[in-house]
């Protein structure tokens, strides 16, 4: 059972929590520049990687905010979170 | 002791001076408090006690635990009858009924024993061979095969008992009770370390209760009481027994299942059965000891045939002599204890059969002192005895003449197996050590460690701190777990003695070139059973190494899964289940709509009233008379249960422009305006009002399923992708009782009711505001309609959402109001063309819900631009339409299929589907909502609505999905 | 093309000291009275050769199909199935066993009853029981509105020709006794749409099955040689590297579920995928308590019991993504509490063992079969929760789409390009969220 450390609360359990998907993928900053090539990129395609995963948590039963999360999809261990629109540690 | 044969004057931890009584295949007997069932069975002199899974051989008590593979029971009966139940684990009580299974008529004649006879042509694997043709015939074998296999029987009514489920955090867990379990509990909490001891068995003490062993001296069972009770006492610590670790998740957590009320005669209903318990822990110590293998020789399976650790076990811990005449097979010293302890009980031994070609140990020299011949370099053969053995049939491995010993018990070692699942569980690995003869915990993937006989370290000086135990030394293990038959025979020899799994059986699946460890299992069955071959596994590696010519671990071995022991699927669900297996929303006025005869219908978490019966009405005839009343005056109708989404910021307005595909800037403060947003793939997603109620202030409605993802939508945006945006929202579902007050007279009622001027020209179609409404401060007032006629919708703070129901109950008295619901309320948006939640369903775009048109072309907003790829802009795309049938009277069924010709041969071509279906008041006959492929253009056209389901096809005409009031005039009055 | 009926024994002298051994009552006899000691090797064990006319890599249920129908339809036997580890693995031992075609939208609909139709004859074919049981497969409902969307789905499937029974609460009833039909209920069952073809088969013997056919046809199966590389020359895929070495072949076609996206990746090629975790759980053996494939239509979770007893379950993925193949406790609470929901008798039932496999989840909840966008690469992934049912349909379409150069019918609508496109396969209308699928 994950233990995921939000930026404002603390270590939660994540059952409070709902998983947001692959952070790397950003919203165009400018939709209307964006091309359809990029739209189905953002949408669709994932690198979906055998490692560390950067991706979304929402504190959905908690305080409600969504935090970035760099996970190890082989070993489950997390290694650094941050707000959503923050950068991760490296 | 009249009654109890077996059972010695002297020892055990169990209670002579109280006696229980239990039942066994309708066998009255008794034990002791104390006892398990297996001990008290033994103790009345009673081996025999199960059937094997294929060849339905007869078996006795193997063990004293849970690696138990053959002494399965029914126990309980009736609703509380648990199949499989290991009778070296139930504790005794009083009034105990358990019987026999997998065999039939009774154990002693069990008509499936034909099987045995049999066996030579029902290797593993047989079924795949077999029973293909004539193939339509397999439902019938399988019929057979199903009934002759399976083990208990479950019972089929639902189960009395309650379960719970808790979680707990601890600086350090110790699974496992024993000398290395209560060494670290007591290490930890003397420097102040918040501790969880769990210990599965009833009591502390793990093998110190089995053995004769000393402490300092003393018994060893004194150290073990001391430091328990010790322990208990202290307030950081918290012991657990009846408890067992079972399963090793992410993060340090640990989950384990409390028996609290197994064990009771009677149970306390304030008290659940059992106890799930969640555990995360800093630091995780594994003492969760060691369990004895057996070996593989030829008819190793009779009844009488035990394991040499659980002979002692019974005579140490419960005081039971399992056997008078006694023969031991091993390839250990440690095995001797039990020789040892069985001529202390006053039983013969009468041989000794070692692999071992030099036997020269302490504990071997002190049986050799006491006469027992120990034959080195020996393995059985043959064993006689059908429901119990008698005698055991020996000769050396090398080769030679063979020996005969009589006797009633044949204890027998492999050595021992540290139990290593939770470790592996949790991620870390294990090896095989070839000198210990055994799979140790390597690394470990989490903040774990694994300590004593769980670690392979087998002595009490590597367990114990500060004390001193009475260890002796041992010489080495002889790793061999299968002895071959004499030429010419070919006795069995089970590897997996649940499954009937033999040394051939492994041979034949390396023959096959099934030799992969997984492929091994899978094929033979191999540590398939309720035991999930902890006392197999091992050995059938063993074998197929041997026969690979490698060693044990290039072989490998397989993952532990969990559970460690098999978990109840009632203490895994806890108190979800039944009525609480999800929580139930009500609206404020939930209390009223009960008392007033409503039928319920479940929307998502919620109830909503569906419609309100009178005598003599169904669901259509009921939703009929409510939707006249309010087409001939006024009705209202909760709709507290739609999303409701605060919304307050200077950039409020920009967000909604985002979200929605329709422009919000220019929406006037005290104006609601409809909106439809689309998911980020351009499909439409969700519709509500939403209105302006100040300049930076809104309050978006969203449709009852989507209120939380709608939400968490929001907040995503406007954290992760837009954090310039200076926007708050929050949820305010649960904070406003909404009512709708709908039909021609509503302006009426409402005035009468309402601080505000809510005439046509002061308060038009889509005027929004706050305002105080019967006395209720705080309420908010939206002209809107779902219904299509005049129509408002009353927001109050939750609370006083049944004071305002009433007010109107109360003040459209005179105006014959009436309430109504969802039925009615559905009928009169499908009369309307109003999509709903099965026209918006995700596969379908606002093009194709003829809400294209809102589309703004002036701005951008989430899934616009994959709005338009040219699957989505497909002419060839369903389209909402509207269908009566031809005949005017037959009610079309949602769910059927548009098709041209109905008795088309399949496949026929689909052109859409019936989404929605009512009774229009209006127009007095059914109608239809649907989508239809080239949607509109089909205007005027007839078509079937089949339903081959039902053998139904209806002639629909196709007509607008706008039956009633096109234009809407009505609401604009 | 290649095609005709060459006998394994004239074009592959290797196999000529092969004698096989034909499964039946009789051979079992025969053998038991030998004590079985003449059964041969169910495959052989052959060293990879330097090139083949096409590998398959990945040797579960899809990849060995594909190489059985490969040599047996399209007479294109120099076939290798490389396998990382040992064959069936992955998903095709982890699954829970269910097969149906009950589906709404018409490729899945058709692709899932043609594979439904192979089941029907394929123990035979193969030579193999691989125990398919038509005990049929039933959907609960608990609302109108999903009785209306059953509906749809049933009409739907009547129409494509698929068997489909609508039943009322009292017709569930009578089948399924056991079923919460008291007043203690969260979420009464109101119906449900019953597949009687559906059901359940064993899952190893099928990849065994397949693997033992597709062997006598002259198919190479390589366990514990794992691919660590594509060779591409000039935008083409000309064979990959191994663990065991360098194999090159004219066609290369990838059948690794769970790792198609990290697989993919090597050729440069980023998928609408994510793999994400499935449990499934079994329960100690029982005698037979429920005779049909069951699934909770107010949770997710579906049930069957095995032949050998056991009640076996699962339910939605966890949501995060993961390789990890072990889930976490609340997802395994979460099914149960949806299964005892169900079936209250169940509560007393003991979970015997969990696992979990890594499923890959497309963007729209379908499969892609099809040409990779690199020549002599082909996809064979994004199977879902459901890959297990579609083994012998995915490996005949992919067979003939490998030998063809150019889909089937039956899995043309199943590119990779229908995303881009808009023509996406979304059987739950929930969009590009593999976690709602």
């Amino acid at each position: 059972m994950l233990l995921i450390k939000c930026p404002w609360c603390g270590e939660r359990d994540m059952v409070e929590f709902t998983h947001g998907g692959d952070a790397t993928k950003v919203y165009p900053k400018d939709p209307n520049a964006t091309t359809s090539e990029e739209w189905h990129d953002f949408i669709y395609l994932r690198e979906n990687p055998c490692g560390e995963h950067v991706e979304y948590w929402h504190h959905v039963a908690g305080c409600r905010q969504w935090l970035k999360v760099r996970r190890d999809t082989t070993t489950h261990d997390i290694l650094t979170t941050a707000p959503a629109d923050g950068d991760l540690d490296t | 002791m009249t009654g109890q044969p077996w059972r010695l004057e002297n020892g055990g931890h169990i209670d002579r001076s109280c006696s229980l009584s239990f039942a066994f295949d309708g066998k009255i007997m008794e034990g002791h408090p104390g006892d398990t069932l297996a001990s008290a069975l033994l103790a009345n002199g009673t081996h025999l006690v199960g059937r094997s899974f294929k060849y339905h051989r007869p078996r006795g008590i193997f063990s004293a635990g849970v690696e138990e593979p053959n002494a399965l029971v029914e126990l309980r009966t009736g609703n509380r009858q648990e199949p499989n139940s290991l009778a070296t684990t139930t504790e005794l009580f009083d009034g105990l009924e358990a019987s026999s299974q997998n065999r039939w008529p009774n154990l002693r004649f069990d008509f499936s024993q034909a099987n045995g006879a049999l066996s030579r042509f029902l290797p593993a694997g047989f079924y795949y061979k077999t029973f293909m043709w004539p193939a339509n015939l397999w439902l019938t074998y399988e019929h057979f095969i199903r009934k002759a296999a399976g083990m208990g029987i479950a019972s089929r009514e639902s189960d009395p008992d309650r379960y719970e489920s808790r979680s707990a955090h601890c600086d350090v867990l110790v699974v496992g009770g024993g000398p290395a379990g209560l060494t670290a509990a007591m290490t930890a909490a003397e420097i102040g370390e918040r501790v969880i001891v769990l210990e599965q068995a009833p009591h502390f003490g793990g093998w110190l209760r089995r053995e004769k062993r000393t402490i300092d001296g003393s018994p060893a069972m004194d150290w073990v009481d001391a430091v328990s009770t010790r322990l208990s006492a202290m307030a950081d610590v918290r012991v657990l027994t009846r408890t067992s670790a079972f399963g090793y998740y992410d993060h340090n957590m640990i989950t384990a299942v409390e028996r609290v009320q197994d064990h009771v005669p009677k149970s306390d209903p304030f008290l659940p059965r059992q106890r799930l318990w969640s555990i995360r822990a800093k630091r995780v110590v594994l003492a969760t000891g060691a369990v004895e293998q057996p070996i593989a020789f030829p008819e190793n399976d009779r009844p009488g045939v035990m394991l040499a650790g659980a002979a002692r076990t019974y005579i140490n811990e419960y005081g039971v002599l399992p056997g008078r005449m006694a023969v031991l097979q091993t390839n250990n010293d440690n095995a001797y204890r039990s020789a040892i302890d069985l001529l202390d009980a006053g039983a013969r031994v009468t041989a000794v059969l070692d692999v071992r070609d030099h036997v020269d140990g302490h504990l071997p020299n002190q049986v050799r002192d006491r006469g027992v011949p120990i034959l080195q370099g020996y393995g059985v053969v043959e064993t006689k005895g059908y429901f119990a053995i008698r005698q055991v049939l020996a000769r050396p491995l090398v080769g030679g003449p063979v020996r005969r010993y009589d006797c009633d018990l044949l204890c027998v070692s492999g050595g021992w197996a540290p139990q290593v699942h939770l470790h592996s569980q949790s991620g870390g690995k294990v090896v095989f050590d070839a000198e210990k003869g055994c799979f140790l915990p390597s690394e470990a993937r989490q903040n774990c460690v694994s300590i004593g006989s769980a670690a392979g370290l087998f002595t009490l000086k590597d367990c114990l701190k500060g004390a001193n135990g009475d260890d002796v030394p041992e010489q080495a293990i002889k790793p061999t777990w299968s002895l071959p038959n004499a030429p010419g025979r070919h006795g069995k020899r089970f590897v997996d003695f649940q499954d009937d799994v033999t040394a051939e059986d492994v041979a034949l699946a390396h023959r096959e070139g099934y030799v992969s460890v997984e492929h091994l299992k899978r094929y033979t069955t191999l540590g398939m059973g309720t035991d999930q071959g902890k006392t197999s596994n091992v050995i059938g590696l063993a074998i197929m190494a041997k026969l690979k010519g490698q060693n044990i671990p290039a072989v490998g071995t397989t993952k532990f899964r969990p559970p460690y022991t098999a978990v109840s699927m009632g203490a895994m669900a806890g108190r979800a289940v039944g009525h609480h297996f999800q929580p139930l929303r009500r609206s404020p006025m939930d209390n009223w709509h009960h008392d007033n005869g409503c039928k319920w219908v479940d929307a998502g978490l919620w109830r909503r009233p569906h419609f309100y019966t009178r005598p003599g009405e169904d669901v259509n005839s009921a939703a009929l008379r409510e939707g006249r009343t309010v087409r001939a005056g006024v009705g209202i109708v909760d709709v507290s249960t739609l999303g409701k989404i605060d919304i307050q910021g200077p950039d409020a307005a920009e967000l909604l422009n985002r979200i929605y595909v329709n422009g919000w800037k220019k929406l006037a403060v005290g104006k609601a305006r409809y909106g439809v947003m689309l998911r980020e793939d351009g499909m439409a997603y969700d519709d509500g009002t939403t209105s302006r109620l100040s300049e930076n202030h809104f309050i978006m409605t969203t449709t009852t399923a989507n209120a939380g993802p709608v939400l968490a939508k929001l907040e995503y945006y406007l954290q992760a992708v837009w954090p310039e945006l200076r926007v708050q929202v929050a949820c305010v579902t649960d904070q406003y009782a909404a009512i709708a007050v709908a039909g021609p007279k509503s302006r009426d009622v409402m005035q009468r009711l309402i601080d505000l001027d809510i005439s046509n020209d002061a308060f038009p179609f889509m005027a929004a505001a706050p305002c105080c409404f019967a006395g209720i401060a705080g309420a908010r007032l939206f002209r809107i309609s779902f219904s299509g006629e005049l129509a408002y919708e009353i927001n109050v703070p939750a609370d006083y959402g049944q004071a305002a129901w009433n007010a109107l109950l109360e003040t459209g008295r005179e105006d014959g109001v009436g309430v109504y619901g969802i039925e009615a309320m559905s009928a009169f948006r499908i009369e309307k063309g109003h999509v709903a939640g099965p026209e918006i369903n995700g596969q379908t775009t606002i093009g194709d819900l003829g809400l294209g048109g809102l589309q703004s072309e002036q701005k951008h907003n989430i899934g616009k631009s994959l709005a338009i790829r040219e699957g989505l802009i497909d002419p060839a795309r369903p389209a909402v339409v509207g269908l009566v049938p031809v005949d005017g009277k037959t009610w079309i069924k949602a769910g059927a299929q548009l098709v041209e010709n109905p008795d088309a041969p399949p496949p026929v071509a689909m052109l859409g589907h019936v989404t929605s279906i009512a009774y229009s008041g209006e127009l007095n006959h059914p109608i239809a909502l649907a989508l239809l492929s080239g949607g509109k253009e089909r205007a005027g056209e007839e078509l079937y609505a089949a339903f081959p389901l039902r053998n139904e096809a209806v002639r629909v005409r196709v007509v607008s999905p706008h039956f009633v009031d096109p234009d809407g005039e009505r609401m604009r009055v | 093309m290649l095609k005709g009926g060459l006998y394994p024994s004239v074009r592959f002298p290797q196999m000529e000291a092969y004698e096989l051994t034909r499964y039946s009552i009789f051979s079992l006899i025969k053998q038991g009275l030998i004590r079985h000691t003449g059964w041969k090797r169910a495959w052989r064990n052959p060293e990879p050769k330097a090139a083949y006319d096409v590998i398959i890599i990945g040797g579960g249920g899809h990849g060995l199909a594909t190489a059985y129908y490969l040599a047996k339809l399209h007479g294109i036997h120099n076939v290798a199935v490389l396998e990382k580890g040992w064959l069936g693995g992955g998903n095709t031992g982890r699954n829970t066993t269910i097969i149906r075609s009950n589906y709404l939208l018409d490729p899945n609909a058709h692709l899932y009853e043609h594979s439904m139709k192979l089941w029907e004859g394929l123990s035979q074919d193969l030579n193999f029981n691989v125990m398919f049981s038509q005990r049929g497969v039933l959907n609960l409902c608990h609302s109108k509105a999903q009785t209306d969307a059953f509906a749809r789905r049933g009409n739907a499937m009547r129409l494509n020709g698929i068997d489909a029974e609508l039943l009322s609460r009292d017709e569930v009833r009578k089948r399924i006794p056991e079923l919460d039909f008291s007043d203690q209920v969260r979420f009464p069952i109101c119906g449900g749409l019953l597949q009687p073809r559906g059901g359940t088969a064993r899952h190893d013997g099928v990849a065994w099955g397949f693997a033992r056919a597709a062997d006598q046809r002259g198919v190479d199966i390589i366990q514990n040689c794992e691919v660590t590389d594509f060779i591409i020359e000039g935008g083409r895929v000309t064979g990959v590297e191994t663990t065991r070495g360098k194999i090159t072949a004219g066609k290369v076609a990838m059948a690794v579920a769970g790792h198609t996206g990290v697989l993919a990746q090597k050729a440069g090629l980023t998928l609408p995928i994510e793999s994400h975790i499935l449990q499934a759980m079994v329960s100690e053996p029982l005698k037979p308590l429920l005779d049909t494939v069951v699934t909770f239509g107010a949770g997710h979770f579906y049930i069957s019991q095995s032949d050998k007893g056991g009640m076996v379950f699962g339910g939605d993925i966890e949501g995060y993504n993961s390789y990890a193949q072990r889930g976490n406790l609340p997802t395994l609470e979460h099914v149960i509490s949806a299964g005892v929901s169900m079936m209250p008798c169940l509560s007393r039932v003991r979970m015997l063992r969990s696992w979990g496999g890594t499923v890959d989840m497309t963007m729209d909840g379908s499969p892609i079969i099809g040409k990779a966008p690199i020549e002599g690469l082909f996809i064979n992934g994004g199977w879902n929760y459901g890959g297990f049912k579609a083994t012998p349909g995915s490996g005949w379409v992919y067979a003939h789409t490998i030998a063809n150069d150019a889909p089937h019918p039956l899995n043309e609508a199943f590119t990779l390009e229908r995303f881009a496109r808009g023509r996406l396969i979304d059987e739950r209308g929930a969009g590009a969220n593999p976690a709602l699928h």
